[in-house]
């Protein structure tokens, strides 16, 4: 057994009278952070506390990644942040340059840029305003003008009329992200626990009790990475936030000619639109459905069919290529489009990291960071007020 | 050449063009009959450096033989009949 | 009961459509083709002359009747040929279709069976993505549907009736195989003999046909394995090994291989119909009671789509599952029908499991391929990339295509998804089953961006 590894013992531990027997029957795992959620966030937690020599268990209902941050758009992306969301975008950012230090793959992540595009005055304005706020940041987004995108982009349609470049943004291959920080977890020390569906937890003042699969696990620190699902644990521990499911709707084409470096959005964010070097273009906007209780999502046609449309007013020549597939999955979604990260106003240990707002595949990294920041030293630098889980109950008490 | 007409060939003659090339077909062949027994060897290249294609399954199945037919996008060349005049690009 | 649909025109969805037609229904009737038939019994397009006798042989009489129901039907249906269905919504009851290759539609339903057939399952080997190279029911439609041969001195390749039935139409036709290449062992199928009575007229044509073919002078080898198709960018040779391991180089124009057939379930998968492994088949089949029920309200299953039977019990399948449509909305229904029906199935179904067990798909032979044989051949990705991605922790196929790419393009594992199956359980240690299947995703096949 690796030194790091959780160790087991008998649970509950005495008096021996028969329900104590059978109860010793069920062994209970024991160790010092427990994660709920095997998506990025969760599987670079791990990472980053096993590297840290933390005694770390990480329970996944399926496989690691198989919800939102396996079936999303695959952006790695600081552009168009809200400021307040703006440095942990950077720090995430840092640590998808290391992935292959950290990992052994890069998860296909390319630098290539992400260019968001104006389609009205208004639109370039908001531009240029974000690129304003940007630089506040430190972060050098490039704008590009009229003339310029027309010769740079001359696929394009006229609809296009300017876009803003933040050329160390980029894309990566969502399939392979959190099966790749999870390895690398393990490897680390970590014990990644897939099919381990969480059926029950608690906390006795002291330590959380989780089962998973039926077996006990016990540990003073809980780390809530559960994606949409985050907000049944934090209900469960009394803190009930106005979650929503989110379906972002994906499809994706035959292989065409490799013609496009950037990475696609616009304002608005009805459309974000890709093509990996080996031809796919892959795109999406819009909401496919799911039933969060069956675990099963599918794109709805009239996403499909308005995704599709809002390709071909950018993209004109992207008509009559073929989709071959479509997908979507299930991210979390709160009121106000931020994301819930940080610690729980009811129980102490409790860290919550969920309801990412479509934006976790690019923060996921950096927030298994910060939490594991939070673990060992108390504090992280990245300004995380605007997650707090507090916020909801505060609107709840002035409405 | 492979594909080749062994019975029922008694149909009037009809032609379109591949690439710009003539292909004299018969009616009621499908675009992959017509091309690969006009004399061509491949309908579409693979995206992924391994060669030419002809399909597979010639029942729109395996999605090996797909074909931009000029006007009309990109079709099934086992399940689309030529039809004269027709202008076909291999991609 | 307000719609009624039914998917396909092949011998399922023709005789499905027969019975709802009977009791009053005007269903509407989707097929892909742009006029119906399915594959085994398909017609040629207007302007091919060969009469029934001669396109269909011994299953003339069956076509015949076959064609003669789909033509008086089709005015009692609203007829949609020439019509994909690419996506089905359980819960609104709805199809998206695409008809003409351009213009999307959406049909609702109340009830709805899906008579979606099969195509040929396949074992990659080297040479296999070559120009010249087909299914063996694609050798079969080229002649039937065509008039052309694939080649004319082909060699076939594979297991079963269809293998034996192609040889016999390729001789007749006048291109002679160069090589009929039989995966299974003569004894492997005498054994088989008792099973296979219990469908006596098609197993005497099955001895009759073997016969046939052993006496046509064509050489035709039992327990033999085909190791690669040669040629650079044609067909030039197949090399093979005999049942002594010796090598044989066999020179030829073109190849076809085939290993049983493999239910297109693409539609039940979306629909939700859970499937289970069928050892027998050795094919996922989605779940339907013998009637062609299934646990997703309002949807029937028939035909080979729903599990492999063959042309013939497609029929009786397809009859049956309109009779339960019927029945369970408390509909007119023949209920001296449905009881003969049910007996038929049954013992077909023995018949079909003999058979099976007698032309079992060569598992290992998949499971063994070359690490460099392209396993998908729309992605290009090899048996050893896929066994890479087994290394890589993919416990099951689709994280394996999550990591591979394998199953990943325009037909969706359709073809790779059983090979594929067995290399990732073999590089696994597990039984193929344990691998589970590729989950399918809108659109079944590909449609265009509008």
């Amino acid at each position: 057994m690796q030194q790091d590894a959780p160790s087991v013992s008998a649970w509950p531990k005495a008096p021996r009278s028969a329900a104590a027997v059978e109860a010793d029957r069920i062994r209970c795992v024991e160790t010092e952070v427990i994660i709920i959620g095997g998506g990025g966030a969760g599987t670079s937690a791990a990472l980053h506390l096993a590297l840290r020599g933390v005694s770390v268990i990480l329970l996944e209902r399926g496989l690691v990644g198989s919800q939102a941050t396996g079936s999303n758009y695959g952006g790695v992306r600081q552009q168009g942040r809200h400021p307040a969301g703006i440095p942990l975008a950077i720090k995430s950012r840092a640590i998808w340059a290391r992935l292959p230090e950290l990992t052994d793959t890069d998860a296909e992540f390319d630098p290539c840029g992400h260019l968001k595009l104006a389609r009205t005055e208004a639109e370039e304005q908001s531009l240029l305003d974000w690129n304003a706020t940007a630089a506040e940041y430190g972060l050098r987004p490039r704008m590009i003008g009229r003339n310029a995108i027309r010769d740079l982009h001359p696929y394009f349609s006229d609809t296009v009329i300017a876009g803003s470049l933040m050329e160390e943004d980029g894309t990566a291959n969502p399939r392979l992200l959190a099966p790749a920080l999870a390895r690398a977890a393990k490897a680390a020390g970590a014990s990644i626990r897939e099919h381990h569906a969480v059926t029950a937890m608690a906390h006795d003042g002291a330590l959380f009790h989780v089962t998973a699969n039926g077996q006990d696990f016990r540990a003073p620190w809980l780390l809530n990475c559960a994606g949409f699902w985050g907000g049944q644990v934090a209900a469960s521990f009394g803190e009930a936030v106005p979650i929503a499911a989110l379906h972002p709707n994906m499809l994706v084409t035959e292989p065409l000619p490799y013609f496009l470096r950037n990475s696609l959005g616009v304002v608005g964010g009805d459309l974000y639109l890709r093509q990996i070097p080996r031809g796919n273009v892959i795109f999406g906007g819009g909401h496919g459905e799911g039933d969060e209780d069956a675990l099963s999502t599918r794109p709805t046609p009239q996403a499909s069919f308005g995704a599709m449309q809002r390709a071909i007013a950018v993209l004109p020549g992207l008509r009559d290529a073929m989709i071959i597939r479509s997908w979507t999955g299930t991210d979390g979604q709160m009121p106000d489009k931020f994301p819930v990260i940080g610690a729980s106003h009811t129980t102490p240990g409790l860290l919550h990291a969920f309801g990412l707002c479509g934006e976790g595949f690019q923060t996921g990294p950096g927030i298994g960071a910060v939490l594991s920041e939070l673990v060992m030293d108390g504090r992280t630098d990245v300004p995380l007020d605007a997650f707090d889980i507090g916020r909801f109950r505060v609107q709840d008490a002035a409405a | 050449m492979t594909v080749t007409r062994l019975v029922d060939q008694d149909r009037p003659a009809l032609s379109f063009t591949v690439d710009g090339l003539e292909i004299v077909g018969k009616q009621g062949d499908t675009l992959l009959t017509a091309m690969l027994a006009g004399g061509l060897t491949y309908v579409r290249t693979s995206e992924f450096g391994d060669g030419g294609r002809a399909g597979f399954c010639w029942m729109g199945a395996c999605q090996d033989c797909w074909v931009l037919v000029e006007g009309s996008g990109i079709r099934r060349a086992c399940t689309t009949l030529a039809k004269p005049g027709m202008k076909v690009i291999r991609r | 009961m307000k719609t009624v649909v039914v998917v396909g025109a092949g011998p399922a969805g023709i005789r499905a459509v027969e019975q709802l037609v009977r009791s009053g229904l005007r269903p509407i009737w989707i097929d892909e083709a742009p006029d119906g038939g399915g594959r085994v019994t398909q017609r040629p397009p207007a302007g091919f002359t060969r009469d029934a006798a001669a396109l269909y042989g011994a299953d003339a009489g069956r076509a015949k009747r076959l064609h003669a129901t789909l033509d008086a039907m089709k005015p009692r249906t609203d007829w949609r040929p020439d019509t994909l269905v690419w996506n089905i919504r359980p819960e609104t009851r709805t199809l998206q279709t695409l008809t003409g290759g351009s213009e999307q539609g959406e049909v609702s339903y109340d009830a709805l069976i899906l008579c979606t057939g099969a195509v040929d399952r396949v074992v990659p080997f080297p040479g296999w993505t070559m120009p010249g190279v087909t299914t063996l029911g694609g050798a079969q439609v080229a002649l039937k549907s065509q008039g052309v041969g694939i080649g004319v001195s082909p060699v076939l390749i594979g297991s079963g009736p269809l293998l034996i039935l192609t040889a016999l139409q390729y001789i007749k036709a006048g291109a002679k195989p160069a090589l009929v290449l039989d995966t299974t062992h003569f004894l492997q199928k005498f054994w088989e003999t008792s099973g296979l009575l219990w469908n006596t007229p098609t197993f005497l044509r099955g001895v009759m046909m073997d016969f046939r073919l052993r006496l046509s002078g064509v050489q035709y080898v039992e327990d033999a394995t085909p190791i690669a198709i040669e040629g650079d960018s044609a067909v030039t040779a197949v090399r093979w090994r005999d049942t002594g391991w010796k090598e044989h180089v066999t020179p030829c124009d073109a190849v076809a291989l085939g290993w049983g057939l493999k239910p297109e379930s693409q539609l039940a998968d979306l629909a939700g119909v859970p499937f289970d492994y069928d050892t027998k088949q050795q094919n996922w089949v989605p779940r339907r009671d013998s009637a062609g029920r299934t646990a997703v309200p309002g949807l029937f299953l028939a035909g080979d789509g729903a599990g492999i039977g063959g042309a013939e019990v497609a029929e009786l399948a397809g009859a049956r599952a309109a009779l339960a449509l019927l029945a369970d909305n408390h509909l007119p229904s023949d209920a001296a029908l449905t009881v003969h029906l049910d007996t038929r199935l049954r013992t077909e179904a023995r018949f079909r499991a003999a058979l099976d067990r007698a032309f079992p798909y060569p598992a290992k032979l998949a499971a063994k391929m070359a690490d460099e044989v392209s396993v998908c051949r729309c992605e290009v990705i090899s048996a050893g990339e896929l066994r890479a991605a087994a290394a890589a922790d993919a416990p099951e196929m689709n994280r394996a295509k999550a990591f591979s790419r394998v199953g990943m393009g325009r037909c969706q594992g359709r073809l790779c998804g059983p090979p594929a199956a067995e290399v990732l359980a073999d590089a696994l240690g597990v039984k193929v089953d344990q691998v589970g299947r590729l989950r399918g995703q809108p659109p079944v096949k590909p449609i265009p961006v509008q």
